[in-house]
């Protein structure tokens, strides 16, 4: 009597396992593709082309335990002075590990007076986040920060 | 309805370092998102943020997906004379907005 109502249960747990394996795979592939700390590369090059980037003069504000990666302040600011002949001429900002590499490029000139840039941004998982400033003089500064995120954004369903 | 915020003091003196913050209301849909049936949510971002200081522009931003919705965006100027600022958005389908404040410098 024993027999029979175990192999059912054997037969209903491995049912149960395959089908899980089975709707597991969809969600995998629903995830959004991450951006590769290559494509982060790649997005830094096409700004920078084969320019040196130093490390310095950049200071890149971005709280480094985030709750909600659905909205991160970010305060991006360069210690370089504002003159007409010496300023910072754009601010890039990028990731490592969402959908796109890219977060925000920023314009400034002579007339920003200081060089900074407040925004809020999205994270989809803890990750490194950087920012570059070009000045005037054609050179590239940049500096990183790693974030780590609990609630991540992008991922989640639409109803 | 989009809507937009700005904040830029009403007074200066001449040479003063001022704070621009804008607020946009925007979704800022990803793109990246699917419905509960698996469809992509097409992207509808705002792309770019457009500032001019009586019609020279002082400061222009790209935005892609990784701004969050209704994008904050502060940035600084140099008070050189009373005029306007004029505000432009752009984004997916075919969106535009604009704003502007006008400023008294002394």
């Amino acid at each position: 009597m024993h027999k029979p109502n175990n192999s059912t249960r054997r037969r209903f747990l491995g049912l149960a396992g395959s089908a899980a394996v089975i709707g597991a795979v969809p969600i995998v592939t629903l995830r959004p593709s991450e951006a590769t700390p290559a494509m982060l590369a790649s997005a830094i090059r096409n700004v920078v082309g084969e320019a040196e980037v130093r490390t310095g003069k950049v200071k890149l504000d971005v709280p480094p335990l985030v709750e909600n990666g659905n909205t991160v302040p970010m305060t991006v600011s360069v210690s370089n002075p504002m003159t007409s002949d010496d300023y910072v001429r754009s601010i890039h900002v990028f990731n490592e590990k969402n959908p796109q590499p890219n977060i925000g490029n920023f314009y400034l000139g002579p007339r920003a007076g200081r060089a900074q840039v407040s925004t809020r941004i999205r994270l989809a998982d803890s990750q490194k986040i950087v920012a570059i400033a070009r000045l005037s003089d054609g050179s590239f500064w940049s500096a990183s920060v790693d974030v780590v995120v609990t609630l991540a954004a992008c991922t989640e369903e639409v109803i | 309805m989009a809507s937009a915020l700005i904040n830029v003091p009403a007074h200066a003196k001449r040479g003063d370092i001022i704070e621009i913050k804008t607020l946009m209301s925007h979704i800022m849909e990803t793109g990246y998102r699917h419905t509960a049936a698996g469809e992509v949510v097409p992207r509808n971002i705002i792309t770019s943020l457009t500032c001019r200081y009586n019609g020279a522009e002082i400061f222009r931003a790209d935005l892609f997906p990784a701004i969050a919705a209704n994008p904050f965006i502060t940035f600084f100027t140099v008070a050189t004379e009373s005029g306007k600022f004029d505000f432009e958005w752009i984004g997916d389908r075919g969106f535009t907005e604009t704003a502007s404040a006008s400023i008294t410098v002394e």
